[in-house]
């Protein structure tokens, strides 16, 4: 936290130090006017009167003013380090593995770049520096009190034992609260999200009055816990109010009683109470300040934890060049050696002991049954995850000990789920590629069949994405398609690439494929027969690990789980010919 | 967008169109605000009693804190004088359990204050995020398709917070400050005329700078409202779509799009910081000038002999306690700003009339039996017109299935068959009713559509699989997902049926996902069931437990199904081949097959496809 305040130390030290004065002259205006009321006023002073009045005028402006620039600078500074943090909180989520994305629900996510980080600025522009602008209040006033009656000066600093005791109760009861305010708000904000993003599935099956019921139960918990919130600052505040009350209470009784017996003089006593009475604000706000910090705190705390989160796939601190086998632009070899994935939490290994290696231009087929882990095998390659056991290499290097970047240019991805942003088709076809020319893009939706983008209404300059136009599963498809293969990757991802598209379509796409693919290494995740037509070998996963790997000829021949995977009685299978004939391992 | 000109009656401000402009006309500023205050208005509007009650508590609580001080003065004048002539305590006694109980009765007043203000304020707030989520909800696909998700999350986030946190601070402030202000304003009135009315003068520029205030910082916080709504927006996309931004190294302009949005957020809140600058401490300034000037003013008239020094005294004590409270009063009057900003945004959603309404007079569909009817159906999305004049009847318990090239209009189909869009013109009927007289509730038990993206809810497997049917037994689930062949997979997750599968099911690979949603679909046991391409990511075993599922599910019920793969349309009792919204061919599949129609080349293209396997 002291990090991301401190570019605006000196702004909090100049807002605190007007604070501090506009105090001051809010205690000496009156005492101006007392001056005015028993000096010339009273004594019929006509010509003392102006130059006072003008005083009490000028400490007038002066407190305005002093308001005034504290206020300003509070609008610079604490909106601008709030800026700076949710800047950093972004960048930093950015960088944190889709395995931590799929944990944490990203309502806790957006809550924490959003109303904790509101709740932390306020605490820093108004709590912060009132709390010690009070503090700093009741300790002058206090000393002063002391000086004018050692007795009675005491009696008031005395009243601190119960104020702190309430604040420490104050401090254990409510942090617990405000901290678990926010979680359920998190939640909350999760769901409001998911009845977004499920908006459909909810209309198909007529579920409104369940997700509103759902909704409103949850809703209805933050309510309960943000009236607990309000029980305990009632109970404290109500408390609290009293004090410096009854102290003045106390204090006048004891100062009568002194007066009575002569040792301070009525005017002392005036005195003496007129200065205590400025000890009630500071003392009230206490408990709004208080609650404040607290909120800040926990807020604070959330933040935190995400920020501290180490990113578990990051570049490298010396990363190796991603270089070919003779120092040039890499070739593409890939190798699995004895790779095994286990996803976080979970007590049981997806995949183990993959051994697997792509010649330069070769593509591989990935085959299995719904959950055998093509898709997390798949994502080894551009670090989306990083294999618990064994290594992935390209070109010979640990894919670890490249930069992230380097990585990132060299594999291209192609997800089973088409993602696209709020930009135009050319920006999400050129993603990562901005160096790509027109020729290389329109070549690029030439193969993925996706020359359609021209029809839309601003070619290919039309938003799509959230914020744009809609386009049906298989237009996305096919635009993440040609992103994929924009600019001739070394290394390609491609996930179940062709599942939206129509037969046509997609005998278009794999016959494009097939040429890109020769010059390519190639991991392609299939489930038809017609797409494995696309590899020069196929690897078989099963059981977590590659059962088999070979021709698709050779396996659908000597596997039977694999001809079960693949077959289809409806159709005779016509073996034919690979382009690879060896089989390796 | 550009700043809506047209009169009040146009429909350019109503609903949410008036959101990304932030110069309104005050014409127009004029009706957001009137909206605003009826939907607060009406928030309000159960608790108006408790409100007496807590305008009561308030008054209470200053009569007990202003007895404190009356019942110290009797102590000390009444109580302390006997006490030290030795007569006693007796008095002083009296005082002191009196003080001791206006002070008890200040506690409890307060605490009880605060109490029933916090519980009206949490109450508003569940009233308008129930209010505010189930108008989205109701809201059409037409609308949350422009709007986008990440708007919806902000106005049910930080647009809440915005009045919550009005509601959560001050309002005690606002009610003691006025009653001060007036009743010193008459106290004042009544010590001095001439002084009063030089106190009470300083309303007009204090009125007047609040007048200003009200205004800029109307458009402030609309601003602001609408930049920490691009910043959720731009947030949600990047959570939502992580694995491709890494992948493509999207990172680094991602970052620029935040930082520039972050900062015009930023910019955005300080320019209401900025007013609130000018505005509480302008108050200020015009308070210490005119107690100033009174000094000055009742000083000379004092001289004069005019008026008594302890009247003066008097009136500057007052004076000061009148305009302390005119500083809550401004911070008040700014949360009040920004929760009207939010409330504008807010009543804005509210107001939008879903495209696809409820039924006005619905009937009732007790038992449908899944005839379904397209009667010269056109529709379009926006001007593009995509069916042209659609006239379909499909008998009941026949399965159908929709072939077409992408883009030909098949989705489409199936979601006016949903009751996703209504239709421009033209009727889609089950059972002879117009999907539009059907309540929404009677219609989804009859239609489900299971679509290519199967979304899943954070939560269960069952409770997933139950959302086709709430309050289903453990059973039944388990019987669907074994119809489909998910049961074997689900058995086999750590926590079987009850592992979570995570935020948008991202516990489970996509297949996986695909046959949940289908197991939740059959679980609802329509007349009518809708897949379009609902088999796109499953392996082929799987697709073949699935179809021979279909073959009995589907053996007494209306099916339209759309699907690349010609072997999931051979279980279909009837073809129809569509291109550019036209259906140009009709019949059995294994008639058409045989026949030379563009479905014969279909099948011939797909047999094709299967015999490619494997060869260079
Ligand atoms: N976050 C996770 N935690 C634990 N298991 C997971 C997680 N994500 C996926 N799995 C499991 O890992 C297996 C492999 O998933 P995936 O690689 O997506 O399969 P597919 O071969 O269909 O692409 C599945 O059984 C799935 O349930
Ligand atoms: N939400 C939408 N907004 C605007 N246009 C759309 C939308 N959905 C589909 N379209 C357009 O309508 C036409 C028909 O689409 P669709 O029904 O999805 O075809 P199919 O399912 O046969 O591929 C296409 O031109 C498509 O681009
Ligand atoms: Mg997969
Ligand atoms: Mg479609």
């Amino acid at each position: 936290m002291r990090l991301y305040a401190r570019p605006y130390a000196g702004q909090m030290l100049v807002m605190l130090a007007t604070a501090l004065l506009a105090v001051a002259a809010a205690i000496s205006i009156p005492l101006v006017i007392r001056r005015i009321v028993d000096g010339p006023v009273t004594h019929g002073d006509r010509s003392a009167l102006l130059p006072l009045a003008a005083l009490a005028l000028v400490l007038g402006v002066v407190e305005a003013s002093l308001n005034f620039t504290r206020r300003w600078i509070q609008g610079t500074s604490t909106l601008g380090m709030e800026r700076d943090i949710r800047d950093v909180l972004y960048r930093h989520l950015q960088s944190l593995p889709p395995a931590f994305h799929d944990r944490w629900l990203s309502g806790q996510l957006l809550s924490r770049l959003t109303s904790d980080l509101s709740a932390v600025r306020r605490f820093f522009g108004f709590g912060l520096i009132f709390l010690v602008a009070n503090v700093a209040t009741f300790a002058a006033i206090c000393t002063l009190l002391v000086r004018i009656d050692v007795f009675l000066g005491l009696v008031v600093t005395a009243s601190l034992v119960p104020i702190g005791f309430l604040c420490a109760r104050f401090h254990h009861q409510f942090s617990g609260v405000s901290r678990r305010v926010q979680d359920q708000t998190g939640d909350l904000a999760s769901r409001v999200e998911e009845a977004a993003q499920g908006i459909r599935v909810v209309k198909a099956f007529g579920r409104r009055r369940h997700i509103v019921d759902q909704y409103t139960a949850d809703s209805t918990e933050v309510r309960g816990t943000q009236l607990e919130k309000v029980r305990i600052r009632a109970g404290f505040a109500s408390v609290l109010d009293v004090i410096p009350n009854a102290t003045l209470g106390v204090v006048l009784v004891l100062g009568a009683l002194a007066v009575g017996s002569g040792r301070i003089s009525l005017g002392d006593l005036v005195a003496f109470i007129t200065l205590a009475l400025q000890l009630v604000w500071p003392v009230e706000a206490l408990g709004f300040i208080l609650a404040s910090a607290q909120e800040a705190g926990t807020a604070a705390q959330r933040v935190f934890e995400v920020l501290d989160t180490e990113p578990e796939i990051a570049s490298p601190a010396v990363p190796v060049p991603l270089t070919g086998p003779d120092g040039g632009p890499p070739v593409g070899r890939v190798r699995f050696e004895g790779v095994g994935y286990r996803f976080p939490g979970s007590d049981r290994d997806v995949l183990h002991d993959i051994d697997l290696e792509l010649e330069p231009g070769e593509t591989l087929a990935l085959v299995g049954t719904s959950g055998s882990g093509k898709t997390t095998l798949a994502m080894l390659l551009p670090r989306l995850a990083d294999a618990t056991r064994g290594r992935v290499t390209i070109d010979g290097h640990d894919v670890r000990d490249v930069a992230l970047p380097d990585l990132r240019t060299v594999v291209a991805t192609a997800f089973e789920e088409p993602i696209l942003f709020s930009a135009s088709v050319r920006e999400n076809v050129t993603l990562g590629r901005p160096d790509a020319t027109d020729a290389d893009v329109e070549a690029a939706l030439d193969l993925a069949q996706a020359r359609f983008a021209h029809d839309l209404p601003w070619g290919l300059d039309t938003r799509v994405g959230e914020q744009g136009m809609s386009l049906s599963g298989g237009q996305r498809q096919r635009l993440a398609l040609a992103r994929a293969v924009l600019g001739r990757p070394r290394v390609l991802v491609l996930d179940d690439p062709l599942s939206a598209l129509d037969v046509e379509t997609e005998a278009l796409v794999e016959e494009a494929l097939r040429r890109v693919l020769a010059a390519t290494t190639a991991v392609v995740v299939v489930h038809r027969p017609s797409t494995v037509a696309l590899a020069d070998r196929v690897a078989f996963l099963r059981d977590g690990t590659v059962e088999a790997v070979g021709t698709h000829a050779d396996l659908m021949a000597t596997n039977h789980a694999y001809a079960e995977v693949m077959g289809d009685p409806a159709t005779v299978v016509v073996p034919g010919q690979s382009r690879r004939e060896e089989v390796r391992r | 967008m550009s700043a809506p000109t047209k009169a009040p009656s146009g429909a350019d401000w109503r609903g949410v169109a008036a959101e990304h402009t932030e110069n309104v006309s005050s014409t127009v500023a004029g009706l957001l605000r009137g909206r605003s205050r009826r939907l607060l208005g009406s928030l309000l509007a159960p608790h108006r009693r408790t409100l007496w009650v807590v305008l009561g508590l308030v008054v209470v609580q200053n009569l007990a804190s202003l007895a404190g001080p009356y019942l110290i003065g009797a102590g000390i004048d009444r109580g302390i004088p006997p006490l030290l002539r030795g007569e006693g305590g007796g008095t002083l006694a009296v005082v002191g359990v009196a003080f001791a109980v206006a002070t008890g009765l200040q506690v409890l007043t307060q605490r009880t204050f605060m109490l029933l203000t916090g519980r009206i304020g949490q109450d508003v707030v569940l009233d308008l995020r129930t209010r505010v989520f189930e108008h989205f909800q109701r809201l059409s696909m037409a609308f949350h398709e422009d709007y986008t998700s990440g708007r919806v999350i902000s106005r049910q986030t930080s647009d809440v917070d915005a009045i919550s946190e009005f509601l959560d601070g001050g309002v005690d402030a606002v009610v003691r400050a006025l009653l001060s202000i007036v009743g010193i304003g008459v106290t004042m009135l009544l010590l001095d005329v001439p002084l009063a009315i030089v106190g009470l003068a300083s309303f007009v520029p204090l009125f007047a700078l609040t007048l200003w205030f009200r205004r800029e910082s109307a458009t402030a916080y609309r601003t602001t409202r609408e930049a920490v709504a691009m910043v959720i927006v731009q947030i949600v996309e990047t959570l939502t779509g992580i694995r491709a931004v890494q992948a493509f190294r999207r990172e680094p302009r991602n970052e620029e799009i935040f930082a520039a949005l972050n900062e015009r957020y930023r910019a955005a809140s300080q320019k209401s910081f900025s007013l609130m600058a000018v505005y509480g401490p302008g108050m200020k300034l015009i308070s210490n000038v005119t107690i100033a000037l009174i000094l000055f003013y009742g000083g000379t008239r004092v001289l004069d002999g005019e008026l008594g020094v302890g009247v003066l005294t008097a009136f500057l004590l007052y004076l000061r306690r009148f305009f302390d409270p005119l500083q809550d009063l401004a911070q008040f009057f700014n949360a009040l700003q920004s929760a009207t900003a939010a409330l504008e945004k807010l009543s804005g959603v509210l107001e939008e009339a879903p495209s696809v309404p409820d039924a006005e007079r619905p009937r009732a569909l007790p038992a449908p039996r899944g005839a379904v009817r397209f009667d010269a159906v056109s529709f379009g999305y926006k001007e593009k017109v995509v069916l042209p004049g659609l006239d379909l009847h499909v008998p009941a318990g026949q399965t159908v299935a929709l072939v077409g090239a992408t883009g030909a209009g098949k989705t489409t189909i199936a979601r006016l068959l949903g009751r996703f869009y209504d239709p421009v013109e033209g009727r889609v009927l089950l059972d002879g009713v117009d999907l539009r007289e059907v309540e929404e509730h009677d219609l989804h038990r009859a239609v489900v559509t299971v679509t290519q993206e199967s979304f899943l809810f954070s939560g269960s497997v069952a409770d997933n699989i139950a959302f086709g049917r709430p309050g289903a037994s453990r059973g039944d689930i388990e019987e669907a997902a074994r119809r489909i062949g998910a049961h074997e997979f689900i058995a086999a997750l750590p926590e079987g049926y009850d592992t979570d599968v995570r935020k948008r099911g991202g516990r489970l690979s996509a297949g996986q996902r695909q046959l949940v949603s289908f197991a939740r679909a059959f679980l609802a046991d329509p007349a009518v069931l809708v897949l379009d391409e609902a088999t796109s990511s499953l392996d082929i075993p799987h697709e073949r437990l699935v179809q021979s599922a279909l073959r009995t599910i589907l053996a007494d019920r209306t099916a339209l199904i759309i699907a690349h793969r010609l072997s999931t349309v051979e279980i279909a009792d009837r073809v129809l081949v569509l291109s550019d919204g036209r259906v140009v061919e009709d019949g059995p599949p294994h008639e058409l097959a045989a026949g030379t129609g563009p479905y014969a080349r279909l099948h011939h293209a797909w047999r094709q496809s299967l015999h490619r396997t494997g060869a260079a």
